[in-house]
């Protein structure tokens, strides 16, 4: 598990965050994305994958939130 | 001699690469690349933020210089203790440059060196008691000091001290904040991990400290974040806000304080700089407190514009008025700027090898003098450092990430800029081959670079290196023929 910081632009894309490694990416796929169901494995840029555990959207952004890899890039 | 090809690029790289042995050539050519403008992603191209090779001139600092140098040496009602050995904090005692108003050794101590002086019986019977005694020596001779930071050395981390158990306690005595960072030297691959743990700790520390205490705001509220007033850049900038109508609570951490600190989280937008050292705790006030941050740029009258009409737009109508009204203000000021150097510079090349946002941040600045920049690189820059350089470079020219000292040296020697932008280490080898060589980490004993101010400063700067006389008449030691030696020595 590791910690992620999830940001939303002002046109409504999400970018990821992985303070530990510094990590700045662009999330190109969310499993889950609507306001009950949010989350799910998220797809990045670079290609690496995470799993959010599926929760209600979250009120505001940025958002802290651990996160599972499933498939990390490099 | 600018505009080589991409391939003739791409061939320099493969030459320099030459000299390695296989398995430092293979790490080595992941650092270095060509820029091509239709990459979206850096990591493509080019590598970074690795463990620098053994065996090669790296130009790196460490965790502590990130920390004590950069993020905490600046504030300067605090006394920075560098707690370990005397050389990591005395040998870069003040050498950045960081301006404050303040009496120094009173109530502010910016310049001073305070250390716990290590010795082997600390590292062997461990240093906590030192660092309490420490503590209260500064109280009963500095009164005046609004706080104190512990920036742990090597030592620290390797013996073991608790250093977080002895601030607290001290901290309860003297009734002010004591600060405990764990920025050793050895951690992480370069300085770039100390500004990290340097956020962190305001982070932890400081930064909640005023939460839900009483403060008169006003819509207009802003930081100045990531600003280290190296040679005054910090004012600079601020003149520019203020007259603009923004009223700027805060400066971190140039000529900066802890009270300022400590109110940063009442502000309307964060206005961040140094995207490297402190992208960190931007992004940390963004989801607490919901402070939207900005990066800008104010080198160079282009990019200054851009910025202060990006700040503007975060705004009502009357900051953008504000912000045309400066920008038109400045204008004729910087046309003269422009055409007294301009029609010296045009045409001349620059290469700029130096850390955190300056290879990307001042290539607009060069513009405006009609100079190109033909390769930039940074010490210790992470993949969005790159992201956002490959943007400002042109196509094909060179990108180079935690150059070696020999990389740096051949790419100049072929390339031929008429200026190379770096640090002090490299600036006399190449004033010795007979290229002007301006000291970009702390503007050469000038400065201030930002601003409409700056960039006067700049442009004069950068004219008088470059138009000097002298490097024409310079023949490297190296090259020197040997006829003349035994000349001498029979004449
Ligand atoms: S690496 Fe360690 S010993 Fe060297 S300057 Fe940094 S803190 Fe000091």
């Amino acid at each position: 598990m590791a910690n992620i910081m999830v940001r939303k632009d002002a046109a409504g894309a999400y970018s990821f965050y992985l303070p530990k490694r510094d990590l700045e990416d662009a999330i190109v796929k969310m499993e889950f994305d609507s306001a009950e169901k949010w989350g799910g494995e998220i797809r990045l840029n670079n290609g690496g994958a995470y799993y959010i555990e599926p929760q209600a959207a979250p009120a505001r952004f940025p958002i802290s939130l651990r996160a599972k890899r499933l498939d990390a890039a490099e | 001699m600018s505009a080589l090809t991409r391939e003739e690029t791409e061939a320099l790289i493969q030459e320099v690469l030459e000299v390695y042995p296989e398995k430092a050539k293979k790490d080595r050519a992941k650092h270095l690349a060509v820029n091509d403008q239709t990459v979206e992603q850096s990591k493509k191209c080019i590598t970074s933020n690795r463990k620098s090779l053994p065996g090669v001139m790296t130009i790196r600092g460490c965790a502590y210089a990130g920390s004590k140098g950069v993020v905490w040496g600046p504030i300067k009602d605090m006394i920075h203790i560098s707690h370990g050995p005397v050389g990591c904090g005395q040998y870069s005692r003040a050498g950045r440059r960081n301006y404050y108003v303040g009496v120094t050794g009173v109530n502010t101590f910016g310049t001073m060196n305070f250390t716990s002086d290590f010795q082997e019986k600390d590292i062997v019977f461990g240093g906590d008691k030192k660092l309490a005694k420490l503590i209260g020596e500064i109280e009963t001779l500095f009164p005046l000091h609004k706080g104190i930071s512990v920036q742990s050395e090597c030592p620290i981390g390797l013996i073991g001290d608790d250093i977080e158990a002895v601030s607290k306690k001290a901290a309860k005595e003297i009734e002010k904040p004591i600060v405990p960072v764990r920025c050793e030297g050895f951690r992480g691959v370069s300085q770039s991990l100390g500004h990290h743990i340097a956020n962190d700790a305001v982070r932890d520390w400081v930064l909640d400290k005023r939460d839900g205490a009483n403060f008169e705001s006003t819509p207009y509220d802003v930081s100045i974040i990531g600003d280290y007033n190296i040679g005054g850049d910090a004012w600079a900038s601020r003149i520019l806000l203020e007259e603009m109508g923004l009223r700027v609570v805060a400066q971190w951490s140039g000529d900066g304080t802890i009270a300022e600190m400590e109110l940063t989280p009442k502000v309307k937008l964060n206005l961040l700089h140094c995207y490297r050292s402190m992208n960190y705790i931007s992004r940390h006030m963004e989801e607490k407190y919901g402070i939207p941050w900005l990066e800008y740029n104010f080198f160079g009258p282009t990019k200054i514009a851009e910025s202060l009409r990006a700040i503007a737009a975060h705004f009502d109508d009357k900051i953008k008025e504000g912000a045309e009204k400066v920008i038109a203000k400045y204008q004729p000021m910087m046309q003269a700027v422009i055409d007294k150097y301009k029609p010296r510079l045009q045409g001349k090349t620059v290469m700029l090898y130096v850390g955190g946002l300056r290879p990307r941040h001042v290539i607009g600045a060069y513009e405006d003098l009609g100079m190109e920049v033909i390769g930039t690189g940074y010490e210790f820059a992470h993949g969005d450092d790159y992201d956002r350089t490959i943007k400002e470079m042109g196509n094909a020219t060179l990108l180079y990430d935690d150059v070696t000292g020999f990389e740096l040296e051949e790419f100049v020697r072929r390339m031929k800029p008429d200026l190379v932008g770096s640090g002090i280490k490299e600036k006399y080898v190449f004033q010795k081959m007979g290229i002007p060589l301006r000291q970009m980490h702390s503007w050469d004993y000038s400065g201030p670079y930002h601003g409409y101010d700056g960039f006067a400063i700049f442009a004069r700067d950068m004219d008088m290196a470059i138009s000097n006389p002298c490097w024409s008449k310079q023949t490297p030691p190296w090259q020197k023929q040997p006829e003349t030696e035994e000349l001498k020595k029979a004449a």
